[in-house]
């Protein structure tokens, strides 16, 4: 008998499960709630229902093979996953990859970052009944796909980012449109700010729920926006910058009530500085060439790979048996829309990986659930799992 | 990452450390199991260590690169005063799996070690509930070990067999769709 | 002659009117479930096909859209979901994961949710543009009008077995 089991026979509960298939579960949490009338007695939850295998299916992969893999752990923004594991490979390998390469990673990272942070948005007020604040999102969000669309290929799952670099350049105009769209998606966010950041309703459901100390939140492991509303001053981009972020200026939006209210403003305030941080990379991105120079890691070019032997025989090579990073470990964390996204890689110096173990910053989030949401009402469940912004791709894996 | 954490983790700990590295920058040691809970409560609270945070807990096995022991149970630990971190790892044999729970020291660690339960089969003492998190109950074995096949499914559920049979058959003599000029 | 002709245009009719209001059940586990969401959106807006409004309960809902990956574990809850949803039903497989696993070929993942339930339309992709969902819905609608949704024919079988019954009971006598 579970726990909660044990206490609904003791003390004459209600259990009202909610999910696995629940529409403001995100898809597949599965929360089991002891109520005693509307009030949360006891919570547990359960996750794993997309559980699809990411660390099994990467230990059968080559290492260039993956990034399909982690375009899916968090799927509001891949290319922030793309970054992340391409940094981990390159740590491994001890490559530094030119500078146009990092900034163009800067720039699709920080618009997955708001496309992230919108989409939260949307499911944030839509499950609470704002059904308008939904439809504005989805306008302001297919206009960042789109640019994404134009430099990577694909509107959702990019694959954009190489070991070594960038598949290729930002195409003609791009820079242009990217500044031409940042005003338009700046409006969308005041209009979001407008309607729901001083509403009555929201407020009330908002403020005061769920709160979680930092002390708590560390011991929960804890990072990105939800840590930052608890009032710990930690983003990886400051804290140990990374890439070109050390030449921007931004600012960390720090949270003081540790509750809902303060996740939710955080992520609108990240948004702002996201777009700063975009504009300060288009007016600094030098040109250059946007993957590294290096047989052992680049695939060559296919003028090259068509008509020379060797580049022919470096091709198969590095298709058929992979990378080959040095033996060892490392693990290389970067700021993603949830938190530290942190890859531990294990090489044996083969094409593929011993190891390939994703740190996945919502899974903290829903261990925290259960403390967050007992004592409240069942009403509450939803605003809480909504800012703690589960993604089940990555919570699961 | 410092490499002040390691100086004193040696001074303090040297019988229990196994070896240490530092590859590529990450500072590692790998201790004997039975010193973990010690070196780890050690480590949050010494001053100029304060490393608060587990970030990270994983398992690695390590059977097709004929490694013994078999499993490698890694810790990452960060200090968010400090912000400096360290690995830790602790070795296990294939016929002993078993470590402490870090349960009382990190409240992350209760999700982690059902993790790594269900992935590797690895027992943690201590911990209260420790059963499968990602996987059903119903699964048996591990399946990130390497001697799992990664195709092996144990479904637990499928359609009848009459009904497949039946679609297959309608199959042979389907119609195509209708156009929009019929 | 007269009979038929008045069933068979009834028929029709009837299946106009579902194939033009058809209630989802997004039944939504992963990464398509941002497409879907965009299919909602002022863009490729789906409510001008009729099929916009979801309703979370399978009782009233007519049309079981599987969005994204359906796990082994996930299996018996979609068959359950699937089972609620009233007659006549029909299913759309939204991205590869749904119709055949798609890349995760693994212990966890079920290979295509037709070894758990009937799906009338499989839409590849991964995940696939909102214009190809809308392209399988039209396809779905055909289907609906033409009456060869796997659950239209299931009921067809059967009013035609019940007829047989009754023609036999009446031989018989």
């Amino acid at each position: 008998m579970t726990t909660i089991e044990r206490d609904v026979e003791a003390h004459d509960l209600t259990i009202v499960h909610m999910g696995p298939s629940h529409p403001a579960m995100h898809g597949t949490i599965h929360l089991k709630l002891a109520l005693e009338g509307e009030r949360i007695n006891k919570a547990e939850v359960d996750i794993g229902y997309l559980h699809r295998g990411f660390e099994k299916e990467a230990e059968a992969h080559c290492w260039q093979q993956i990034f399909p893999y982690t375009d899916r752990l968090n799927y509001v923004s891949p290319m922030l996953n793309n970054v992340g594991y391409a940094m981990a490979v390159e740590k491994l390998l001890g490559l530094t990859i030119p500078e146009r390469a990092q900034y163009l990673r800067v720039i699709v990272g920080e618009i997955a970052r708001i496309s992230d942070h919108l989409t939260y948005m949307a499911a944030q007020t839509m499950e609470m009944g704002a059904f308008t604040p939904y439809f504005y999102v989805m306008k302001g969000r297919d206009w960042l796909w789109d640019l994404l669309e134009e430099i990577s290929g694909a509107r959702l799952t990019h694959s954009y980012v190489r070991i070594g670099g960038v598949a290729w350049d930002m195409p003609e105009g791009f820079a242009e449109r990217t500044l031409a769209i940042l005003p338009k998606i700046d409006q969308i966010v005041v209009e979001l700010d407008k309607l729901m950041t001083r509403n009555r309703i929201f407020l009330d459901r908002m403020q005061h729920i769920a709160v979680i100390s930092a002390e708590d939140a560390i011991s929960y492991g804890w990072t990105g926006p939800c840590l930052r509303a608890s009032g710990v001053d930690y983003d990886v981009r400051k804290a140990h910058p990374y890439l070109v972020y050390d030449r921007m200026d931004f600012e960390i939006p720090i949270g003081t009530d540790c509750d809902n209210m303060d996740r939710y403003l955080v992520r609108m305030e990240e948004m702002r500085q996201s777009m700063r941080i975009i504009q300060q990379a288009l007016e600094q991105i030098p040109p250059g060439p946007v993957m590294v120079e290096d047989k052992l890691v680049v695939l060559p070019r296919k003028a090259a790979t068509y008509n020379t032997i060797e580049e022919m025989i470096n091709h198969f090579k590095l298709v058929i048996d992979g990378i080959r990073p040095p033996a060892g470990e490392v693990y290389s964390y970067s700021e993603a829309g949830n938190g530290e996204l942190g890859f531990y890689l294990v090489s044996d110096g083969t094409g593929r990986p011993v190891k390939c173990r994703v740190r996945p910053p919502c899974f903290m989030g829903m261990a925290a659930m259960e403390q967050m949401i007992t004592g409240h009402m069942v009403a509450d469940v939803i605003p809480t799992f909504d800012t703690v912004n589960m993604i089940g791709g990555e919570c699961d894996r | 990452m410092s490499h002040k954490a390691l100086e004193k983790l040696r001074q303090r700990f040297s019988s229990s450390i196994v070896e240490t590295h530092d590859f590529r920058g990450d500072d590692t040691a790998v201790i004997q199991r039975e010193a973990l809970v010690e070196v780890v409560s050690w480590l949050r609270e010494v001053h100029d260590l304060e490393l608060n945070m587990l970030t990270d807990m994983t398992a690695v096995d390590y059977l097709q690169q004929g490694h013994e022991p078999r499993f490698e149970v890694v810790y990452h630990l960060y200090s968010v005063a400090r912000k400096h971190r360290l690995r830790l790892k602790v070795q296990l044999a294939e016929e002993d799996p078993v470590v402490d729970s870090l349960c009382e020291q990190f409240k992350i660690a209760n999700w982690f070690e059902r993790e790594i339960w269900d992935m590797y089969g690895i027992r943690f003492k201590g911990h209260p509930n420790l059963k499968r998190i990602l996987l059903y109950e119903e699964f048996v074995g591990h399946p990130l070990r390497k001697d799992y096949p990664k195709e092996r499914r144990q479904p637990l559920l499928r359609r009848p067999e009459n009904e497949i049979a039946e679609v297959l058959a309608r199959r042979g003599k389907a119609r195509s769709l209708p156009t929009a000029t019929e | 002659m007269g009979l038929e002709f008045a069933t068979g245009r009834l028929a029709d009719a009837v299946n106009w009117a579902r194939k033009f209001s058809l209630f989802q059940y997004p039944f939504v586990t992963a990464c398509c479930g941002m497409e879907y969401m965009a299919l909602w959106g002022p863009r490729y807006d789906v409510a001008r096909f009729g099929a916009e409004f979801p309703r979370f309960s399978p009782r009233q809902a007519d049309m079981l859209m599987v969005v994204g990956t359906v796990t082994e574990r996930q299996g018996p809850i979609l068959k359950r979901i699937y089972e609620q949803i009233t007659e006549p039903k029909w299913v759309i497989s939204f991205g590869v994961c749904a119709s055949s696993g798609g890349f995760y070929q693994n212990y966890a993942t079920m290979p295509g949710i037709d070894h758990v339930i009937p799906v009338d339309v499989y839409i590849p992709g991964c995940p696939p543009r909102p214009e190809a969902v809308l392209d399988a819905l039209i396809m779905l609608q055909e289907k609906i009008q033409t009456g060869q949704g796997w659950s239209q024919r299931q009921y067809q079988v059967e009013q035609e077995r019940k007829r047989l019954d009754r023609q036999q009971t009446r031989n018989a006598r």
